[in-house]
Formats: structure tokens, sequence, C-alpha cells
């Protein structure tokens, strides 16, 4: 039994580091009072493009750098429709995600099937990766997810402790007010939702570079819409995505871990949809009792009246 | 002293008439200019591409018989999409409503085959209503009561709907002669739907939807349940204020709006296919290409039967072209996503006005 929860430990952290990387992403764009519903279709356009050029060049962290650009240029497009053109926020988002899939796919088709032969050593921390039990648990994975749990601290930093996170939060929760104080609303906004393009590129990538090396058409299959969800319940906050990611990663995980027990698999692949369902209902009692709610200027646009 | 030349952007107090109707055609051909630069840049020949999709479509009179099959759902869950989208309740999740439509009819097909066909069908076509309805109750609900977001709930219920028709078709429900495919039997001749000669087209469904679309849209513009569903929409502070119950506006929206997705898929059983299939099999993503149906045609019912006919044939056409020149089936998406982006800046100009100026520096 023990045994049991610690590989399902050791497997829910590959398997919420996309979730981690989107979310991180997605709290960025939005508490800059941006939702970007996209991010289904940035991911798989970072999918496509990393698997791509790992495919062709060989080299992983250059497939993970392109992919996240082409997930932030994507993401440019959004911020341009939402932030210039000052179009409906949902829209737009959807439109995002239908051109990632369409793009990606036409993109993708010559890599059906294709095997990847590269990929990332798993990074063993000195000393800490022969700890018995614990080492292999927790100090043996691919450098993507060290560094996915790198930016949960820092980009937490950044939000509370830095003028530009300020500048970032109230340019969510007040632009007026920001406006008046001399902060540039619209580079700020643009810039973080560049910054979530760039995180979700990565999720992306981390899906068909590490998590499952090939290209499958649609292979994010939910995934960014789940990042949407967990950008709620982590309340809008770097650390708790972490938390978030890692759970929703333990049920994904442990779709695969019941099939052995005679539960139809197509059953079983209703439980993450059906645990966020879950989930936005218990955050959206936390929010209300807690009075923590969504930044206050999510999908307004801003124009000087 | 002339200054610099500036683009400048002003609100429009009144939109002519006519630019409210142009507005959505400017931005189709807008739209389809840059998906050939898109196709361009993914290496494949836009002219050529537009051709085979306009041929395919309609050149020929099968052709055009199969954009209206296409378009006989697009109609009934756009028409539908419109009035939940006037609510601003982001129904996204019409795919899924249709999908459970298509699993309820399904199931009296094949539970009840022996029934007479002029009471198998209707009652088909009612369950298949209630699936859907049932279906987009379910986030409505929850938008209602914990202010749980709608766009992401219904959109699960879409993932959740497609594994449910997944485990029916390749678990209890798969039909034994059917060779290993996941579908279920071949529903009984009084549970199919009567087509017009030569071709696909139900023509039931397409009556029935026209008929929908009528009522939809008397509904929005004539009762007072279409005021306060516009009101709620544009200003729901002012519906709260009024007395207007939000709980009661977006269920019922949402009943409606999920139940015609749902006649939608009981179309697809019982006019296309006489069996259910696994969900791709049912559903190219009419659900979602509906919610470019309804935003084309302003959310306008009516508008709706227009645009479904115009998207039905570029589906048709898509289909074309993934056999000519050897595209995916997702190709369709970069259509659906363009032409989305653009038919919302189209919005734009109906709002504003885009003025060359000279400014004046000092």
């Amino acid at each position: 039994m023990v045994q049991f929860i610690l590989l399902a430990l050791r497997a829910a952290i590959p398997a919420g580091t996309p979730l981690l990387f989107g979310t991180l992403g997605e709290v960025y764009a939005e508490r800059s009072g941006v939702l970007n519903l996209g991010v289904e279709g940035l991911m798989i356009m970072g999918s496509v493009t990393a698997f791509g050029v790992a495919y062709t060049t060989g080299n992983v962290w250059l497939a993970v750098l392109l992919a996240a650009l082409a997930g932030g240029l994507l993401a440019l497009l959004h911020a341009f429709a939402s932030i210039t053109l000052k179009v409906n926020q949902v829209v737009s988002g959807l439109a995002i995600t239908m051109i990632g899939l369409g793009v990606s796919g036409i993109m993708g088709k010559q890599y059906i099937g294709k095997p990847l032969g590269v990929g990332f050593a798993a990074l063993e921390i000195p000393v800490l990766s022969d700890l018995p039990i614990l080492g292999s648990l927790l100090f043996q994975f691919d450098p993507l997810v060290y560094i996915s749990i790198f930016l949960v601290p820092v980009l937490w930093f950044v939000l509370y402790r830095t003028r530009w996170g300020l500048s970032l939060r109230s340019v969510g929760e007040n632009p007026a007010t920001a406006d008046a104080l001399g902060v540039n609303i619209v580079v700020v906004r643009y810039l973080a939702v560049f910054i979530g393009g760039l995180l979700a590129g990565m999720g992306g990538a981390y899906l068909s570079v590490v998590y499952a090396p090939s290209w499958i058409e649609g292979m994010t299959a939910g995934v960014g819409w789940i990042v949407i969800a967990l950008t709620i319940f982590a309340m809008w906050d770097p650390l708790r995505a972490l938390l978030g990611a890692y759970l929703f990663g333990g049920v994904r995980v442990l779709q695969y871990r019941l099939q052995p027990l005679g539960i139809s698999p197509n059953l079983l692949a209703m439980l993450p949809f059906i645990f966020t369902i879950l989930v936005l209902m218990a955050s959206a009692g936390e929010a209300m009792r807690k009075r923590i709610g969504a930044p206050a200027a999510l999908m307004q646009p801003y124009s000087r009246e | 002293m002339r200054g610099i030349p500036t683009l400048e952007v002003e609100k429009r107090l009144t939109t002519p008439r006519w630019l409210q109707f142009l507005a959505p055609f400017i931005s189709l051909v807008l739209a389809l200019l840059a998906i050939g630069v898109i196709f361009q840049t993914l290496g494949v020949d836009p002219l050529y591409a537009y051709g085979k999709i306009f041929q395919g479509a309609f050149g020929s009179l099968y052709g055009l018989s199969e954009t209206v099959v296409k378009s006989i759902p697009l109609m009934l869950t756009g028409v539908g999409l419109s009035l939940a989208f006037r609510a601003r309740f982001w129904n996204i999740g019409a795919e899924g409503q249709l999908l459970v439509g298509a699993t309820c009819a399904t199931g009296l097909a094949l539970a009840y085959p022996d029934w007479p066909k002029l009471v198998l069908l209707p009652m088909m076509f009612i369950a298949g209503f209630l699936g859907g309805a049932l279906w987009g109750l379910i986030p409505a609900l929850l938008k209602a009561r914990w202010r749980v977001n709608e766009v992401i709930t219904s959109l699960m219920m879409v993932y959740i709907a497609s594994n449910l028709v997944n485990h029916l078709v390749y678990g209890p429900w798969k039909g034994p002669e059917e060779m290993g495919f996941p579908y279920t039997s071949k529903f009984s001749d009084a549970a199919q739907l009567p087509r017009l000669a030569w071709t696909r087209i139900h023509y039931p469904t397409l009556i029935l939807a026209f008929l929908l679309a009528v009522v939809i849209y008397i509904l929005i513009k004539q009762t007072k349940l279409g005021y306060e569903i516009r009101v709620t929409g544009e200003n729901p502070a002012a519906a709260r204020y009024a007395g207007m119950s939000y709980l009661k506006t977006v269920v019922l929206v949402m009943v409606l709006s999920g139940g015609l997705a749902g006649l939608a898929g009981v179309g697809e059983v019982a006019g296309i296919h006489f069996r259910l299939r696994y969900p791709g099999g049912i559903s190219p993503g009419y659900g979602f290409t509906a919610i470019i149906v309804a935003w084309l045609a302003r959310l306008n019912p009516l508008g709706a039967v227009l645009t479904s006919f115009l998207l039905g044939g570029l589906l048709v056409g898509g289909d074309a072209i993934q056999i000519s020149l050897g595209l995916p089936s997702a190709t369709i998406f970069v259509f659906n996503g363009t032409i989305l982006l653009f038919v919302l800046g189209g919005d734009l100009i109906t709002r504003y006005r885009i003025r060359f100026k000279w400014r004046m520096t000092n």
C-alpha cells in the first residue's frame, strides 16, 4: 500500500507538470485582467513545435525554447484582440484554441507515428537522490520538472514583492487607478499575456517531448481547459498552483492505476473532468467564504473615458 | 501646417443598417484571406484549396445536398446558442449536449424497435431534447447557484459526454454484428427518419430546425421572457434590480439551448447514421462550429439559418480538401478559429469608426 502511494506520488509530479506550467502562465495573464481561454491552443502549439524541433535537430533545449515562443506568439494574437481591439475575451480565447488545434494538426501531420529518439536525462540531485525512498521519489526527475518548481517561488516573488508585480496586480484590480499612477496598462497586459503564452508553450513541450514523447493530433486533450479551472482553484496564486497541479496530476495517474481493477477505461477517463467540476464548486464556496474573488477587472478592456 | 497623420478610432453613435448587415460578410472575406495566408505559410496552395472547397460544397448537386445535410445540426445548435449567448451565458458545451441527445434517442431506438414509426421517432426527439437539456442544465445550475464559471463546466461536460458515448459503443451497447467497430446495432426501420430522394437530407429535422428558428426569434423579439433574457445579458445589475430571477432566466435559456443541441444529435443518429457511433463519427465538432454560426449571425436566430448553410458548405468543402490535399481533420479548426476571430473584429466596425486625421502638433 505504501509502495502504491509512493509510486502514485512519483507519477503525479510529471503528470502535473504541464498543468503547472500552464497554470502559472494563466495566473499572470488573469492577474493583469486578461482572461485567456486559449491555453489549450497555446499548449498544443508548444507540443507540435517542440516535437518538430526535437525530431529534426535532436536538441531538446532548443525544442522547449521554440515551443515557448510559439505559445507566446499565439498568445500575442489574443492580446492584440482583447487588449487593443477590446473584443470579447471569451470568444477570442476560443478562437485561439481552435487556431492552435488546427494549425498544429497541419504542422504535425508529418510527425504522426514517428518515435522521438532524444529526450532529457533525469537530473539526479547529488546526495539527496541517494536517500532511501525519498531519493528516487523526489530527486530524480527530468530538468523541466525542477524548472517548473523553481518558477513557482520566482513568479510568486515577482508578483507580490516587486514593483512590476504590484503594477501587474493593480492593472488587474483597478486599471483606472493604475493608469492615474502612471502604469502603462497596455504594456503590462501585453507582457502578462505573453508570459502566459511562453509558459503554456513550455507545458505543451513537456507533453510531447517528456511525458509522452510522440506527436498525436489533439494530444493536449483538455489539459489546457483544466488549467483554466486550476487557475481559479489556485485563487490566482502561484504557490497554490503547485498544489493544484500535482493534485490533478494525481487524478490523471489514478485514472490509469485503476484500469487493472476492471473499470471501463472510458468511464475512468471522465475522472479528471468530473474532478474539475467538483473542485470548481469547492473553490467557489471557499472564495465566497473568504471573500476572495477573481481580479476585479478580469475580462474588462480598459479605455480612458 | 498639417501635422502628423494618425488613425483615430471613435465610437459610432448609431450604426447604419447596411453596415450591420454587411459587417459579417466583410469579416468573412477578410478571414478567408487570412486563412489563405496561413495555408501558404504551412505549404498548402490556398487558391487550389479554395477552389476545391467551393467545388466540393457548391459545385455539384451532391455537394449542395451534403451542405444542407451538415447545416441541419448547425442550424439547430446555432439557434440554441444564439439564445444562450444573448443572455451572456457562455455555453461552450453544445457538442456534449448534442452527443447526449444522440445517446438518449439511441437508447429509445434500441429498447423499443417495434414501436410504430409515428410514435417512436417523436419520442426519440423528445428524449434527445431532454438529454441535451439536462446536460445544459448542470452548468446553468452551477453558475446560478454557486457562481461556477460556465465556460469550463459546460466544456468539461463535453469530455464527460464523449467518454460516455465511447463507453457505450465500445461496451454495453456495442452491436454484435458490427464486426468489432465501435457502433451500436443498426436502428429498426421505425427509428429511421425519411430522407429526400437520392440525398441524405433528413427533411423532418430540417423543417423542425426552420420552425424552431422562427419560434426562438419570436421568443427573443416579442415576448417578456425574451426581453428578460436580453436585459440579463446586457445589464445583469439592472435585471436584478427589476426583480428578474437570474436562476429562472439562465435555467430556461440552457434548457432550450441544450435541448436544441440534443435535437441535432437525434437528427444525426436517426437521419444519417441509423446507429450510435464513436463521438467523432457522430459529430465532427458541430457544437463548436455552431458557435461561429451564432456569432456570424450576430445572435439572430433567423440569421443563423443562413449562416448555418455557409458553415455547412465549409464543412463539406473541408472534407473535400482533406481528401485531395491529404490534410488532417483538424484543418477545419483553422477555418473555425480564424473566422471567429475576424467576425469578432468585424463587430468593431459596426461600433467604431476609423478615421484618418491630421493631428496638429505644437
